[in-house]
């Protein structure tokens, strides 16, 4: 096994995401399947090889920094699950952000 | 036993682009909530983000203040993480390829000049803001997401809660130099994460440190390094260990608070931002940037003090902001003559400042007002007393000086034949200072003085005053 039902379920937990004991044991088996094929690229002489981050042949797109005006903000909070007074209204967060 | 203390600042510091670093929004503070956002800024599916040229020139512009080595080639990462603050549930920022790296800056404590390295500076952006409402809900303002950041990181170079401040007060000032962010902390435009860390003298390994995150003033980060430097010596004294830790820092009483236990490094899967190509940046636009770089402190200083005949301390005061420094030149540019216009602005000016709690650029003064005003004390036009009511007009009001001084008849009057009947006339009101004079109270004069300046309105020349007062005061 590729992978172990320690660490399927710690990915779980950074995504939100809870299983059942059944769920676990399945998920793992699978992942571990993906993760044996994508092991296949390891076969790979990648000698003097750079690091690969992008395929794309896209260099240098930019934009200028001109401002273009917000989109209505009525349409926008017609996707939010509620609102008040122009905010997004959500429950109440607990600060367990370790953001900027 | 005897310690040492590391401390490393890592600092926010948002940049005033026009528009956000991924997404074409506004960058704006203090507009009504969620009116600057679009599409790319609340992550609606299928919306691509695009890099804004701006926002990584402004991030060259500070790397290259900071004497960094500029990367040439970059790539933005992604730092995944659930908060309401950030809909997209990760962030963009550079991980591997941060903007800057090996800089450095100097800073002077206690008369001792020192360099604290920086590590390396990156582009990211920042994230919405949350409103928690003791009414169990939280109001979420996406505004603010995607607001172009540099973060700059320093290295474990600062030894104390002195050098800690200086060095935010020196970064602060070459940022505001380098004209890409304000630098408000009071707005947020500046915020500060402070990691302490103590290990006795002579020991080559660093000891465990803890982290206050988002100050947002240069005091509290000085007391709060101070506290947590002597609490980590406390608990090391008393044979106990430092766990790695986020402490907040607490105003009342000035010391630090436990928030949580960090387990382990942060989980947050960086990984390359597979929406944004990678961007090469080449000499010549590094070269570009170089030159878009505005002077300076140091070298102000430097020019005020060989060119105009400063002194230090002047030079130093008169160069604590752009604002401030460029206003200064922009007068001396109009003609005034720098010495006395330098007085003018680190004197009554920034004490109308003061008392009005308000920015240089937010009054009516303008240079070619204050420099009009010194011309026209120096060319006796209005007295240095006329002058403070000039001064007043044309700060608050924004007359011009020659127009309102003609206007309101403040013109000194240095004519003799126009002086010489008021001082008859005052002379002949006050037989009892004359008689003063004659038995030696110089002090006559001073009350003399004062009546014919009463008479004229503060309009009279002293000068002159005095000159014809004592001749005719030895011919009585």
């Amino acid at each position: 096994m590729a992978i172990s039902e320690d660490k399927v379920a710690h990915v779980a937990g950074l995504a939100k995401l809870a299983f059942s004991k059944e769920e676990l044991q399945k998920f793992t088996g699978q992942m571990g399947e993906i993760i044996n094929m994508v092991q296949q690229l390891s076969d790979v002489d990648t000698t003097g090889v750079e690091v690969t981050t992008h395929v794309t042949d896209a260099v240098d797109t930019m934009r200028e920094d001109k401002a273009v005006k917000g989109t209505d903000r009525e349409l926008l909070l017609k996707n939010a699950p509620d609102h008040q007074d122009g905010f997004i209204k959500v429950p109440a967060i607990i600060d367990e952000s370790e953001e900027a | 036993m005897n310690f040492e203390t590391t401390i490393g600042l890592e600092v926010h510091i948002e940049m005033k682009t026009n528009s956000k670093a991924f997404s074409p929004a506004p960058v704006q503070y203090g507009s009504e909530p969620n009116t600057n956002t679009n599409v790319v800024d609340w992550a609606f599916p299928g919306v691509l983000p695009t890099v804004n040229k701006g926002a990584l020139e402004f991030g060259m512009r500070a790397a290259l203040a900071l004497n960094c080595e500029i990367t040439r080639d970059i790539h933005f990462d992604r730092k995944n993480y659930f908060y309401p603050d950030n809909p997209k549930a990760y962030q963009i920022t550079q991980a591997q390829t941060p903007i800057g790296r090996h800089g450095w800056l100097e800073v002077e404590v206690d008369g001792h000049k020192k360099k604290i390295g920086i590590e390396e500076m990156h582009v990211e952006e920042d994230a919405g803001k949350n409103t928690h409402n003791p009414d169990g809900y939280s109001y979420v303002d996406l505004n603010r997401q995607g607001t172009p950041l540099i973060e700059i990181v320093s290295k474990p170079d600062i030894a104390s809660a002195e050098e800690a401040y200086a060095y935010l007060v020196r970064l602060r000032q070459i940022i505001q130099f380098t004209g890409i962010s304000d630098v408000k902390m009071e707005e947020g435009s500046m915020r500060a994460d402070v990691n302490v860390s103590v290990r006795p003298i002579g020991s080559d390994k660093l000891g465990t440190r803890t982290e206050m995150k988002n100050l947002n003033s240069f005091e509290h980060v000085r007391k709060g390094a101070h506290y947590e430097s002597r609490r980590q010596q406390r608990v090391l004294m008393a044979g106990d260990k430092i766990r790695q830790e986020t402490r907040r820092f607490d105003e009342a009483t000035g010391e630090t608070v436990l928030m949580r236990v960090k387990e382990g490094a942060s989980d947050y899967r960086y990984f390359p931002e597979p929406d944004l190509p990678p961007i090469h940046i080449s000499d010549e636009w590094v070269q570009e940037v170089k030159n878009s770089i505005p002077e300076m402190p140091d070298k102000r200083r430097k020019r005020y003090v060989d060119d105009w005949g400063l002194p230090e301390y002047d030079a130093n005061v008169l160069t604590q902001t752009k604002e401030m420094s460029d206003f200064f030149e922009e007068t001396v540019a109009q003609g005034a003559d720098p010495k006395l216009a330098g007085n003018w602005l680190m004197g009554d000016v920034n004490a109308y400042l003061n008392a009005n709690q308000i920015g240089l650029l937010e009054t009516k003064l303008t240079p070619e007002h204050l420099a009009t005003m010194i011309k026209l004390i120096q060319d006796a036009t209005i007295s240095s007393k006329i002058a403070k009511k000039v001064f007043k007009e044309i700060i608050t009001n924004g007359s011009e000086p020659k127009v309102w001084v003609e206007k309101k008849g403040l013109v000194q009057l240095s004519d003799p034949a126009v002086l010489q009947p008021i001082i008859d006339d005052v002379l002949q009101n006050n037989e009892k200072s004359i008689e003063d004079y004659k038995n030696g109270k110089d002090r006559a004069i001073g009350f003399l003085v004062g009546q014919i300046m009463k008479q004229t309105r503060g309009k009279a020349n002293p000068k002159v005053v005095n000159q014809l007062l004592i001749a005719s005061l030895k011919q009585l």
